[in-house]
């Protein structure tokens, strides 16, 4: 499909998911919900969420806890669905193909993700980054060593790892063990990151790291994060949409402008932190 | 002072609690008060279970105490010797027919109760719906409570005359009998354990690998067994020792032939089966009644290996994701 195809340098492939947006679909937004809902049990997470994310750029979901922000970055790539009694209502379009109704893991080899606490395997630095492409077929050896320094490049780990990829991931800070699952999901080579919360485990520090490389990393494929902290919002997104209790998008825009300019007194008591 | 302090009447308190902070040891009569009064736990509880150690401390003297006279009657080399024919004349009392059939019983049931056993875990820990997990792991539990005597009717009235005609036998009572019937007994045994290890595994490995797009049986491969492997060792190794200590099922199939071979279509004879069949018609404190002890001796080194084994490989297990 679009985005993998563009051979050495995976830095263009935007340019090209852009073009072919623009030709076969005009519209610049990647994902695109329509009412969409979501249910966890009787539970309702998410109601008639409606909402396009631009290809360009990090866009950023707000919050306060247990708004359903985590619930619909999962739904992008079909990660909700590996909990028992789930159910989705209304449609989301990916590239113009309807998302759930399609194959789950072809979808998460387009759209990847970093979780909340820094994951690693169990294995060397090498094997993790290596994984996803094993997994997908990849066997020959001097291809995934490429892919692994160019994945580590990319997150920003290489120059602190590259003599020592044989030791075991676990072995890394909290920082760098992030910044390593940034560069596994990005070895898969896919067209959207989702970043759920990355830097809430880590430190000021680390945290800065991330949000660089995250700058970075929307000059080459859509971001979308998740967060709860308004200043990392402000720094790095930007378009921003604020999830409300119960579910519903309140507000959805460019970050400037939502900041600056709320459009629902509820959604301007959340950015000036008076809830959530 | 200290005996000053100690010979008031009443302990002077501040907020409820009083106000002494010296050790127990050092505060005179409130000191005693206090230990019989709120430590008596401690001593008992030591107490209580220094019973099983001393039991089976008692257990390995007794036994390695009646096995050694052995050593000076015939020697290691005869212990070890080819021949188990303790009526005969001359007797002989080497050990190996049975060393070797206790081996050969336990790998071949390993051999499939491993794999089975495993995939019978990665089902229940991994696929199977909420419900069907609660049935099998009750079903398990359930197999695992089956009596052994229980499995060896079955082996005796269903699986050896099936052996016996499909192989063309004279008889249905041999290693592979034997096997088959161990097999199915340290299976729940088996799975029940390395599901264990399985679950233990945390689930953000499970969600990174799916996010990468791979598939869940290529998780399960890739990344769950893997982090779970000395668990799963641990598992196989106790199912191991379930195995080789069983007694009654395989004494009734497996034919008792004390016998050194390594086909599975022959009778043998296990240490525990020769054990419990000829302890019976043994004179007290004569070489035989000492050899049998000694085939104790050699089962309880090998039980407690391998339990020491399992445990420290399940142990790394826990180590390793900081449980």
């Amino acid at each position: 499909m679009v985005g993998q195809e563009s051979g050495t340098t995976t830095a263009r492939s935007i340019d090209a998911t852009r073009d072919w947006l623009e030709r076969n679909l005009h519209s610049t937004s990647i994902i695109e919900t329509e009412r969409f809902s979501f249910f966890y049990g009787k539970e309702q997470a998410l109601r008639d969420v409606s909402l396009g994310i631009p290809l360009d750029g990090v866009t950023a979901i707000m919050g306060p806890s247990g708004c359903g922000k985590s619930t619909l970055l999962r739904a992008f790539n079909r990660m909700n669905e590996l909990y028992p009694n789930t159910r989705a209502e209304g449609t989301i379009r990916f590239l113009g193909q309807d998302l759930l109704k399609a194959d789950a893991v072809a979808v998460r080899r387009h759209i990847g993700m970093v979780f909340q606490r820094p994951n690693p395997f169990p294995k060397s630095i090498f094997d993790n980054v290596a994984y996803g492409p094993r997994v997908h077929g990849l066997r020959n050896r001097a291809q995934i060593a490429e892919l692994v320094e160019e994945s580590l490049r990319r997150a920003a780990l290489w120059d602190e790892v590259k003599d020592h990829l044989k030791k075991s991931a676990l072995s890394l800070s909290g920082g760098q063990q992030q910044r390593l699952c940034i560069a596994r999901a990005l070895a898969v080579r896919p067209t959207v990151l989702l970043m759920d919360e990355p830097c809430s485990a880590l430190d000021p520090k680390a945290t800065d790291r991330i949000e660089t490389t995250t700058r970075e990393l929307a000059q080459e494929l859509t971001v979308v994060i998740v967060t709860h902290n308004l200043q990392q919002a402000g720094r790095i997104s930007d378009h921003v949409a604020v999830l409300l209790a119960d579910g519903v998008l309140a507000e959805f825009g460019s970050t400037k402008t939502v900041f600056a300019n709320p459009s629902n007194d509820q959604v301007a008591d959340y950015l000036c932190g008076r809830f959530g | 002072m200290r005996s000053g302090r100690s010979r008031r009447p009443r302990a002077e308190t501040v907020g409820g609690a009083p106000l002494d902070l010296r050790p127990v040891t050092q505060a005179g009569l409130r000191g005693l008060i206090t230990i019989v009064k709120e430590r008596w736990d401690r001593p008992v509880f030591l107490v209580l279970a220094s019973v099983s150690l001393v039991a089976l401390g008692l257990i390995l003297f007794f036994i390695f105490r009646e096995a050694f006279p052995v050593l000076r009657e015939i020697g290691l080399g005869g212990l070890f010797g080819a021949r188990w024919n303790p009526t005969g004349n001359p007797a002989s009392y080497g050990a190996l027919p049975m060393i070797v059939g206790s081996a050969l019983v336990t790998i071949a049931a390993l051999l499939f109760a491993i794999p089975l056993g495993f995939a019978a875990a990665a089902f229940i820990a991994e696929v199977a719906p909420r419900w069907m997990k609660d049935v099998a792991k009750s079903v398990l539990e359930l197999l695992a409570g089956v009596p052994s005597v229980i499995y060896g009717f079955f082996g005796l009235m269903v699986v050896a005359p099936a052996f016996q005609r499909a192989f063309g036998l004279s008889t249905g009572r041999t290693a592979l009998t034997a096997s088959v019937i161990l097999g199915i007994m340290a299976l729940p045994t088996i799975a029940s354990l390395a599901e264990d290890a399985l679950t233990a595994v945390p689930n953000s490995y499970r969600e990174a690998s799916m996010a990468l797009g791979a598939t869940r049986w290529q998780t399960i491969r890739r990344v769950t067994f893997p982090a779970a492997f000395s668990g799963l060792i641990g598992a196989a190794i106790l199912g191991m020792g379930r195995a080789i200590g069983e007694t009654m099922a395989v004494l009734m199939v497996a034919g008792n032939a004390p016998q050194i071979t390594a086909s599975l279509l022959k009778p043998v004879r296990t240490l525990t089966g020769a054990i419990a069949l000829e302890m019976g018609e043994t004179a007290m404190g004569s070489t035989h009644y000492h050899a049998l002890f000694a085939l104790g001796v050699i089962l309880l080194v090998i039980a407690l290996v391998t339990n020491g084994l399992a445990e420290w490989f399940r142990g790394r297990l826990a180590r390793k994701h900081g449980r």
